[in-house]
């Protein structure tokens, strides 16, 4: 029996890029559903009635809420690329920062761009400090998770396409008092985008993917990878970032459309179900 | 090797409670060293630079901190008596629930001995409503955990000792909103760990005195 996996959503929310992440990383498919928080929807209403907050993941059939809860559950279901440690100190030392970062990155940062004035400026102060606590826990090590990325990595990447935002609105560089953060910040983003350029496709399995479903879902993994990139590196994916991305990954010929919402930015996993995408042999997104 | 294990924590703190009562479910001995909050000693703040705030629990030298990160550590490291369920959907309903008690319970609670009037009010009404999605969630189970004591009620039950302060402070009862969830607590007040981690009710009225006094709060 296939696994039915939605995600209630918004392209903007660092805590959805946290599932989105976690998701590719384990290369679940997914659907991916965009909210509208300022109208919310009655089944994100039934799916969250407490919080009524995205990220939701549906789970065939059962919800679970709070993006942390989230990836742990994520972490537990499918054990490939595991994104926690195995031992208990290390793992209850991941699960610290990433409450942390929930506590201290977040409301800091928000704050930056909702208050002005003095407050504005103790938020700008807090959040620097915040960064630089994490910049010392990182030290030397490639990843929060050590040699690898992992859980803390996870938690904390979302927020770096949000940076650019504080910066204007709290005038200040996050760059210049915490550049090792910045450093390790950009090399994740490379990382993303540098899986997407290790994939390329045979010309036997190009002709097979219009054809084949299998194929066109296995496309579809590394299509939201690449999308992952691009929302953490460039801090936006516009629909022309989209097309040159999947037009990278998967050369087709002529026009094709991306079941979007009608805004100007696309939700990071382009609709898998529709059986009408195969038109004459080529893929219609 | 014997195991050293020291719990660094206050009397009063329904956060070091949880840690006091998964020590005594799992069985585990420890050292105990109350801290004296006022006056924070060189050992605490080394053990926890960041928060600077108990309970921390220190494993063969080695720290770790924020009450519900350290109860799943303990679950995992002594592995009799489970406290999570073994199922990850159940387990992630478990870290949900005790996720609310942090950002509901305890956030309006403290409002309602911190606050006055009007705020205040808002307090007891969110604190309440808090406590009634609990009791839905209950429902007619003996507790959060199903048949056996649990993750979310070792998250709950803590507060149950505050609740005769926030009542008095803000002038109501808890009962009469939530009889089952009172009866869910008394239930657990009948287990060993809990009853002999758990302050008492009177002391942490006095104590929400002192600290009135201290914050200027009337």
């Amino acid at each position: 029996m296939l696994d039915e996996v939605i995600l209630l959503d918004a392209y903007f929310s660092m805590f959805g890029m946290r599932v989105r992440i976690a998701l590719a990383e384990k290369g679940v498919e997914y659907e991916y559903r965009e909210q509208n928080l300022l109208n919310k929807g009655q089944y994100l209403l039934d799916m969250n009635p407490i919080h009524k907050k995205i990220p939701v993941l549906i789970h065939n059939g059962k919800p679970i809420c709070e993006s942390l809860i989230i990836v742990e559950y994520i972490d537990e279901v499918w054990k490939n690329n595991p994104l926690l440690p195995s031992d208990p100190y290390q793992r209850a030392q991941a699960r610290f920062w990433a409450d942390f970062i929930d506590k201290k990155v977040n409301d800091t940062g928000k704050r930056i761009w909702y208050l002005k004035g003095e407050q504005q400026q103790a938020a700008k102060e807090e959040f620097i400090n915040a960064l630089q606590l994490l910049e010392t826990e990182l030290g030397d090590k490639p990843y929060f998770g050590g040699d690898k990325f992992g859980f803390v990595d996870l938690a904390l990447i979302p927020f770096y396409c949000w940076f650019h935002a504080y910066e204007t609105f709290g005038n200040f560089s996050t760059e210049e008092h915490c550049p090792k953060l910045i450093e390790w910040a950009e090399r994740m983003a490379e990382e993303l985008e540098n899986k997407l350029r290790a994939f390329s496709l045979t010309e036997e399995e190009k002709n097979e993917i219009s054809l084949v479903a299998g194929d066109i879902h296995r496309s579809m993994k590394e299509c939201t990878r690449s999308l992952l990139g691009k929302i953490c590196g460039n801090k936006r994916a516009n629909f022309t970032g989209l097309r040159k991305t999947i037009c990278f990954i998967w050369p087709t010929e002529g026009p094709f459309s991306i079941r979007g919402m009608g805004y100007n930015y696309y939700p990071v996993c382009v609709h898998p179900k529709d059986k009408n995408m195969v038109k004459d042999g080529k893929m219609d997104l | 090797m014997l195991d050293e294990v020291i719990l660094l924590d206050a009397y009063f703190s329904m956060f070091g409670m949880r840690v006091r009562i998964a020590l005594a479910e799992k069985g585990v001995e420890y050292e105990y060293r109350e801290q004296n909050l006022l006056n924070k000693g060189q050992y605490l703040l080394e053990m926890n630079p960041i928060h600077k705030k108990i309970p921390v629990l220190i494993h063969n030298g080695k720290p770790i901190c924020e009450s519900l990160i350290i109860v799943e550590y303990i679950d995992e490291v002594w592995k009799n008596n489970p406290l999570l369920p073994s199922d990850p959907y159940q387990r992630a309903q478990a870290r949900f629930w005790a996720d609310f008690i942090d950002k509901k319970v305890n956030d309006a609670g403290k409002r309602i001995w911190y606050m006055k009037g009007e705020q205040q009010q808002a307090a007891k009404e969110e604190f309440i409503e808090a406590l009634q999605l609990l009791e839905t969630e209950l429902g007619d189970k003996p507790y959060f955990g199903g048949d056996k004591f649990g993750f979310v009620d070792l998250a709950l039950i803590p507060f149950y000792c505050w609740f005769h302060a926030y009542e008095t402070f803000g002038n109501f009862s808890t009962e009469e909103h939530c009889p089952k969830l009172i009866e869910w607590a008394e239930r657990c007040e009948k287990i060993e760990s809990v009853s002999k981690s758990l302050a008492c009710p009177i002391k942490v009225y006095e104590f929400v005195l002192i600290l009135k006094k201290k914050y200027g709060v009337k």
